[in-house]
């Protein structure tokens, strides 16, 4: 599904991505974490084609983005940048119909199809009773939901979130994860996404993949990721890790380094 | 049914309502004050005297004073103040800034610094004056985007330079008129922005362009919207935004080129009009920049007509009565929205 080789970049001497190569298979949902300036949205810019790489090629389905139009690379690849401007002057349905863009261009009108997908969207993110409602005027949970149903309008293949639940009070996090669930279970839809919560993370990726210093740490099944050498070595802290019906969390204990304890 | 629940949606907006009335009511105003403006004057005229000034070509004194004189300037007026307001609201939209303005950053001095040479250096030339502002404004906009690159631009770097640059054209503008100080007598009038005098040879001079470029904004308010987004979601979606963000500058420079042309610098008209119909219709593109581009003309129409006929035989230049009714207004719209979000 999505390929990337040799993959590096450099912003400054220091920070960089070395020579990134993974493979993400199709209906996978991923995590990406590690500590602050690690690479992880960097990482995903890269994929996106938002940033170019010094060196090495990402491929989607096979075809290198670089050499892709960007609307192409737009109809099979979705992403959610971490911030958006708040003070759009948009209702939840206008917001969606810009994820037909790839589709139709800027000049011809959205067809039955695009509004069939549009609804589609505004359904599965549940914001029929929102949709037209102006976006500054929702919480930020509806407005996050919104910004996903312009994405999934798209119809991508693949779904990028730069942490999408930032922000978010803790019930909000957990109807944004359970979305992201729900996109992957029944519209096969491939998820790669950077969170900060490595609970939320373990608990609804299939996969995940630790960043430190621009490099892939850990790179596995949850259950194998979150173990307590991991939190030494990527987070400097001692943690507990817990296993209930298969799935692993973990509790933070205290600091490694010294000074500070 | 689906095509009926989108409809639905599309009359539920809750701008829907307002964006009629004001489009409507724009229309009518500046239809009304057109009219207005053609019968007042040193000499007034009724009604029926400016129809038959207009529709029947006689020897008569209606006929000289309505086709020979008014008129074309009502209708540059008309044109210059489209002109001013739609280039304003495509420059805030592509900047995402209330404050970008083409007399913001700098592309109006430019055009000023072209036409005063001309002026004071090149007076034999004086023919060329509306072309050189026009490329003056055109050059400063390249000047500005060359100078903001830096592996692609951002809105605030373009405003930050062009404020810059603004500047600097400021500090040779007021070094030609310290030097050549004997002639900046006849530059004072231009600067200070105003359409005295003009008449059908300054209207065949711009019209061509002037419709050519509104048109142009007509189908740039894709562009305009999608941009809004951000850059980075534009990007996304497949867009080029660099490409539509050039195209829409240079776009904006020409439309403040044709006013600055014709009329000199008029301020304000860019920067006011679009803000305070963003703040009555919100700021959706598709009825912003029509809505601007109409009350852009209602507003110099109008205020041509004052300047010229309230200090009666004097007339004030346009941009000077702008600015001096057009800043307290705007100081008090501006009051009345941030009470307005207090309140809520």
């Amino acid at each position: 599904m999505l390929l990337t080789k040799d993959v590096s970049f450099e912003h400054s001497s220091s920070f960089q991505l070395e020579s990134i190569d993974l493979h993400i298979k199709e209906g996978e949902i991923v995590s990406l974490i590690g500590p602050n300036g690690s690479g992880k949205s960097t990482f995903l810019r890269l994929i996106s084609r938002l940033i170019s790489p010094k060196t090495g090629e990402v491929f989607l389905d096979g075809q290198s983005v670089e050499s892709m139009k960007s609307q192409d690379v737009a109809k099979k690849l979705a992403m959610l940048p971490q911030m958006q401007d708040h003070e759009l002057d948009l209702t939840v349905a206008e917001l969606v119909e810009f994820g037909r863009y790839p589709h139709r261009g800027a000049y011809s009108k959205l067809t039955k199809e695009d509004e069939e997908i549009v609804q589609w969207a505004i359904d599965v993110t549940r914001l029929n009773d929102f949709k037209n409602r102006m976006l500054q005027s929702l919480s930020g949970g509806e407005r996050q939901r919104a910004w996903i149903a312009m994405a999934i309008a798209q119809r991508p293949k693949i779904l990028l979130l730069d942490e999408p639940t930032t922000f978010l009070d803790i019930s909000h996090q957990l109807e944004v994860m359970e979305l992201v669930k729900e996109l992957n279970a029944r519209f096969d839809m491939t998820v790669v996404m950077v969170l900060h919560d490595i609970n939320q993370a373990a608990r609804y990726s299939d996969r995940l993949i630790v960043l430190k210093k621009g490099k892939i740490q850990f790179d596995g099944i949850p259950q194998c990721v979150l173990c307590k050498e991991m939190f030494q070595s990527i987070f400097e802290i001692d943690a507990d890790i817990y296993q209930e019906n298969g799935k692993s969390f973990f509790t933070p204990i205290k600091l490694r380094k010294e000074g500070f304890v | 049914m689906k095509a009926a629940g989108v409809k639905e949606h599309k009359n539920a907006h809750p701008f829907a309502k307002k964006r009629t009335v004001v489009l409507v009511a724009l229309s009518i105003l500046l239809v009304l004050s057109c009219t207005v403006s053609l019968m007042i004057g040193p000499v007034s005229f009724s009604f029926n005297e400016i129809w038959s000034g207009l529709f029947y070509s006689d020897e008569s004194l209606e006929r000289r004073i309505v086709w020979e004189l008014r008129f074309p300037r009502v209708l540059i007026g008309l044109i210059v103040g489209m002109c001013l307001a739609t280039s304003g609201a495509i420059l805030q939209g592509v900047m995402k800034n209330p404050l970008a303005d083409p007399g913001i950053i700098g592309v109006s001095s430019g055009a000023g610094l072209a036409a005063t040479v001309i002026m004071i250096i090149f007076p034999a030339y004086i023919l060329f004056l509306p072309l050189a502002a026009f490329l003056g404004a055109l050059i400063t906009a390249l000047v500005i985007y060359t100078l903001s690159w830096k592996g692609g631009t951002s809105p605030i770097r373009i405003i930050l330079v062009g404020v810059a640059i603004n500047a600097i054209i400021g500090s040779f503008m007021s070094a030609l008129m310290l030097l050549y100080s004997d002639r900046v007598q006849s530059v004072l009038p231009w600067l200070a922005g105003g359409i005295a005098g003009v008449g059908w040879v300054q209207f065949e001079m711009i019209i061509y362009y002037a419709i050519a470029a509104l048109v142009f904004a007509l189908f740039s308010i894709k562009h305009i919207r999608i941009l809004r987004l951000g850059d980075e979601v534009a990007k996304l979606l497949g867009h080029n935004v660099e490409k539509s963000r050039f195209f829409l500058i240079i776009l904006s420079t020409l439309l403040a080129g044709i006013a600055v042309s014709v009329s000199g610098l008029i301020g304000f008209v860019g920067l006011v009009v679009p803000h305070i119909l963003r703040i009555m219709i919100g700021g959706d593109y598709r009825y912003l920049l029509p809505a601007s581009a109409l009350g852009g003309g209602l507003l110099v129409v109008l205020a041509d007509t004052v300047a010229r006929s309230a200090f009666n035989p004097i007339e004030l230049p346009v941009g000077i009565l702008l600015a001096f009714f057009g800043g307290p207004f705007f100081l008090y719209m501006i009051q009345r929205r941030r009470d307005s979000f207090a309140s809520n």
